[in-house]
């Protein structure tokens, strides 16, 4: 590890702008392509970067492994918890119109929850395959 | 909320799941894993209800109107199904808590009983969904979960069976999406009923055919129909006691469902039956599972693995009976596939109480169970009856319809096949009789105890449930009868 200067600084200065592309992935997905999924394997991509450069240990103290084991329950706990909600407004499960007061408001809250879900549960996953395999022998 | 139970009867075990796997404690996942497999035949026997009275009940997921939207439609075949899956799950729960706690290490419980969980979601999902597309998604989270169940086993062999499992699975569901596609291209709708209704208009050309014919295979993997069973003794003989007692008595019998919808709903027994020649082949490989799987688990040293085998001898007779395609025989086999369920969860169950109280299910280790543990082997020998199909038990019941249907068609030679493998299963019952009852019990197998109250009343609830439907058929029957009846009726 003493001579990947340059690729220790060049992560530094890739790692927020992953993020940020993740994120504009995910909250473009109404507009345009993008989404849950996609924006997830790009977060993750961030993490497994910095596993990649700066080593295991630094990406786990980061993001503990726990905290990874709760994320992939919690963001389908979220999609799912968002049809359950429409369902106690009286609608059909998953009928996201109930949501709001006006039907493109409430159509709109929906997907974002259930797309945030989505994002939380691919991040999760991708990083707990990472950890997986990167983990094995240790 | 009764309007909304078809949602609720797949959402609440997928909630469960996600709860179980945060509150990451054997004890606190079992409990919730408990109280959610007790709600579920609640819901079904409610749905079954409605549908008795009024007929098959739609649901619109999303408030978005089939066909366009996915629909859950619950018809008489679908609740029996959910049935089906529920009652044994809810009843087998008690016996999880200490074969999990006695073959699962502490910290993957609570991971186990998610995978449980998912599991029964997906099931009960494939029986209660109207799409296409939604029912592979459910079989798929169904199979994932069972590889993951299976996995789990303390056997190192348990890997590798998973693993072989995971390969045959992924290739069934495969050929089963391919067929979707096909279907898809061929009539613009991913609605079951709506497919049924459009492939009446269509030409019965090549790409159909080879829909019927991607569907037929892929699924028949999933049920371990005779030539493709190979993944399925290993995957049973090594898996936790738990895992394989349920899915033995569900996991198989909704792939069998998905077979019943797509041949006599969506594709029509004109178009299955009389233009493709299904029925000579599934009479065939019937009676071939009935003699070669029974033939193989008699010689069989792993009981669970004798019992696997015994399976796939049982998904014989199922698929004879679909196989006969007449209002008898299609009577039998879907009776055959609740008998089956009960029976082979009982047997499993069993079989999970000795392991638990001797270490392993090999032959030899049975010896003296029978003076050692004799509330749990006489629950083992009346469901190994069952099986034999002894007048008394459901066993016969199921056996009984299917020659009646073999003799309405002349064909008394599988009248006699089904004596001569029932007989078969004679012997492989029979050897661990002799094992459990007039063996000496080994230095060890002195110092076992009877098994626990909570492994003793499901079994015994089971038990009595072979015998009950053996002797008053008016409710399995009558069901059958009646989810036969719509089936022959057919989509159109």
């Amino acid at each position: 590890m003493r001579f990947d200067l340059i690729s220790r600084v060049g992560a530094k200065l890739f790692l927020p702008f992953i993020l940020l592309f993740g994120l504009y992935v995910q909250f473009h997905g109404d507009f345009g392509p993008g989404g849950g999924f996609q924006a997830g394997v790009i977060a993750a991509a961030m993490i497994i970067l910095y596993a990649i450069i700066f080593g295991l240990p630094a990406a786990q103290r980061v993001v503990p492994p726990l905290v990874v084991e709760i994320m992939i329950p919690l963001g389908v706990m979220i999609y799912a918890g968002t049809g359950i909600a429409a369902l106690l407004k009286g609608g059909n499960y998953l009928n996201y119109s109930t949501l709001g007061h006006d039907q493109v408001h409430a159509q709109e809250l929906g997907i974002l929850l259930v797309e945030l879900g989505v994002l939380i549960t691919v991040a999760g996953t991708m990083i707990a395959i990472f950890y997986a395999f990167a983990g094995r022998g240790r | 909320m009764t309007a909304h139970l078809p949602a609720i009867m797949v959402v609440l075990p997928l909630f469960a799941a996600l709860l179980a796997s945060l509150v990451r404690r054997g004890w606190a996942a079992w409990a919730i894993a408990f109280a959610v497999s007790l709600a579920m035949p609640v819901i079904a026997f409610t749905m079954l209800i409605q549908v008795l009275s009024s007929g098959p009940i739609s649901y619109a997921m999303g408030g978005w109107a089939p066909p366009i939207g996915i629909e859950y439609r619950i018809d008489m075949l679908s609740v029996f199904m959910l049935l089906l899956v529920s009652v044994p799950a809810a009843v087998m729960m008690p016996f999880a808590r200490l074969s999990v706690m006695s073959e699962i290490d502490d910290d993957k419980q609570a991971w186990f009983y998610s995978m449980y969980l998912l599991c029964l979601a997906g099931l009960l999902g494939i029986a209660s969904t109207g799409d296409a597309f939604n029912a592979f998604v459910f079989l798929e989270i169904s199979s994932l979960s069972s590889y993951a169940m299976i996995a789990m086993g303390r056997d190192r062999r348990a890997l590798l069976a998973a693993y072989q499992y995971l390969i045959m699975g992924t290739i069934g569901a495969t050929f089963y999406v391919i067929a979707v596609g096909l279907l898809y291209v061929q009539t613009g709708t991913l609605n079951m009923v709506d497919m049924a209704g459009r492939l009446g208009d269509i030409a019965a050309t090549r790409p159909l055919f080879a829909a019927i014919a991607f569907l037929t295979v892929g699924v028949s993997l999933k049920f371990a129909l005779f030539p493709l069973h190979v993944w399925l003794p290993n995957a049973y003989a090594y898996a936790p006691s738990f895992t394989t007692a349920f899915l033995a008595s569900t996991a198989t019998k909704t792939a069998v469902y998905l077979i019943l919808r797509y041949f006599y709903f969506v594709f029509g027994i004109g178009l299955v039956f009389q233009v493709q020649p299904i029925s000579d082949i599934l009479l065939i490989l019937s009676l071939a599972a009935m003699f070669a799987a029974s033939t193989v688990a008699v010689f069989q040293d792993n009981i669970k693995r004798m019992l696997a085998y015994s399976s796939v001898a049982q998904i014989g007779y199922i698929t004879l009976g679909i196989g006969i395609a007449s209002m008898t025989g299609l009577t039998g086999g879907i009776v055959h596939l609740f008998n089956h369920a009960l029976i082979k969860g009982a047997l499993f169950v069993a079989v999970g109480a000795i392991v638990y109280r001797t270490g392993n299910g090999r032959i030899e280790n049975f010896a003296g169970i029978g003076r050692r543990m004799p509330l749990t082997m006489a629950g083992f020998v009346a469901a190994g009856l069952a099986i034999i199909g002894v007048p008394g038990t459901a066993g016969f019941i199921s056996k009984w319809y299917l020659a009646l249907a073999a003799l309405e068609k002349g064909w008394w030679w599988v009248v006699l096949a089904l004596v001569a493998s029932s007989l078969i299963s004679v012997v492989y019952i029979g050897r661990v009789v002799e094992a459990a009852y007039f063996r000496e019990p080994t230095a060890e197998n002195a110092k076992v105890g009877e098994a626990p109250p909570s492994m003793l009343i499901p079994l015994w609830l089971l038990v009595a449930a072979t015998i009950y439907f053996g002797i008053d058929t008016s409710l399995t029957v009558d069901i059958a009868g009646r989810a036969a009846e719509a089936l022959l009726a057919g989509g159109r």
